[in-house]
């Protein structure tokens, strides 16, 4: 497949997004929830798994942020880590508000932006290569507001933004990956429910 | 129909930590009294579906949230709770106001009387209607009702005059 003409890049620069996750994957600590959904939860399942990841597959569309506020605000001393895609990011903007007004210090909100809906065949989202992610963080209310489009960077910064007091919002430029699948399910979602929710307990 | 001082103190008896909301002109009354109480955290949202998840969150975390919505803002949560509810299997409680069942004056024909109990049995919640001051405790007979099931529930609370 190759790439649609209409999607626009403000970007000269763009990070491999596999890359760019596995540096969250490395930076998480032992007791760090990680919330996925869509392309980084198709990435993320392809590293070693942890009982505190939270794989969002199935999900509804853009509920990732918001599940990982009620995770932080149930369980403040954990840091509680979202990798959300941009076309996600989208379907539930205000969740930036809802964030920022509950203001958890433990969630991290990362969104991968590639400027198309991946898992449905790439078609571009709304506004892509226009939207200035990490500025709508900002005006929603967000105090910590990161953004990377070099690998080597965002490298070099992950374990300390994993780590600061939040709520932190980062945007990571990363570039499409076409003709991929979709994400698929790790296995019934009930049951992996029961088992996420045993391992906070433990 | 009840004060806010009542709900809140009825959410602190069951055990609710956390409320997550999007106001109506009845149960957004209730927030000073919510927010008055030490036990309670008020969670204010920006739509509905996005209650559900936050609870869905706070309630995969170990909390014990509550969903308190209008009924349009059941409307417009259904993928919210297919996922919370039916895909993740959480027991999820709501209580969510019923625009204009006590009082269509406002707003005469309001579809929100047709619809909004045909979703709740649409997405299996199971619900109880609340249409007089004398049923406060059935509101939290169900919620322990549901709990102990390990079902989602709701209570849809009659508004207009009352």
């Amino acid at each position: 497949m190759t790439a649609p003409t209409t999607v626009r890049s403000a970007h000269l620069t763009r990070m491999p997004a596999k890359e760019a996750l596995a540096a969250v994957h490395a930076a998480r600590g032992p007791r760090d929830v990680v919330v996925t959904t869509m392309t980084p939860a198709r990435d993320w399942m392809l590293l070693p798994p942890h009982p505190l990841d939270l794989v969002l597959v199935p999900s509804a569309m853009g509920s990732a942020p918001s599940i990982g506020l009620g995770l932080a605000l149930a369980q403040p001393d954990r840091r509680v880590i979202v990798c959300n895609g941009d076309g996600s990011m989208l379907m539930n903007l205000g969740a930036l508000v809802s964030v920022a007004a509950a203001g958890p210090a433990n969630l991290v909100l990362i969104v991968f932006i590639n400027g198309t809906y991946e898992v449905t065949g790439s078609q571009p989202v709304p506004g892509a290569g226009l939207v200035d992610y990490a500025a709508l963080a900002r005006a929603a209310g967000f105090e910590s507001v990161h953004a990377y489009a070099s690998l080597d960077a965002w490298r070099d910064d992950v374990r300390r933004r994993v780590a600061e007091a939040g709520p932190t919002f980062v945007a990571l430029e990363v570039e499409p990956v076409y003709g991929q699948p979709g994400p698929k399910s790790p296995g019934p979602a009930r049951e992996r429910a029961r088992r996420f929710m045993e391992a906070l307990r433990g | 129909m009840f004060t806010g001082e009542e709900i809140a103190e009825l959410l602190e008896q069951l055990g609710i930590t956390h409320v997550v909301t999007v106001p109506d002109s009845t149960i957004g009354r209730w927030q000073p009294a919510i927010e008055r109480r030490g036990r309670l955290r008020l969670v204010r949202v920006c739509r509905e579906g996005e209650a559900w998840q936050v609870a869905a969150g706070l309630h995969l975390g170990g909390a014990t949230p509550i969903v308190l919505i209008q009924c349009t803002g059941l409307l417009e949560s259904g993928d919210a709770i297919r996922n919370a509810l039916h895909d993740f299997g959480l027991p999820l409680f709501a209580i969510i106001g019923y625009r204009s069942y006590l009082d269509q004056g406002t707003l005469p024909g309001d579809t929100c009387l047709v619809f909004t109990e045909p979703t709740l049995d649409a997405w299996k919640i199971d619900y109880r209607l609340i249409t007089e001051p004398s049923q406060l405790d059935e509101i939290g007979e169900h919620w322990t009702a549901c709990r102990d099931a390990g079902v989602p529930g709701a209570i849809l609370l009659a508004e207009g005059t009352a």
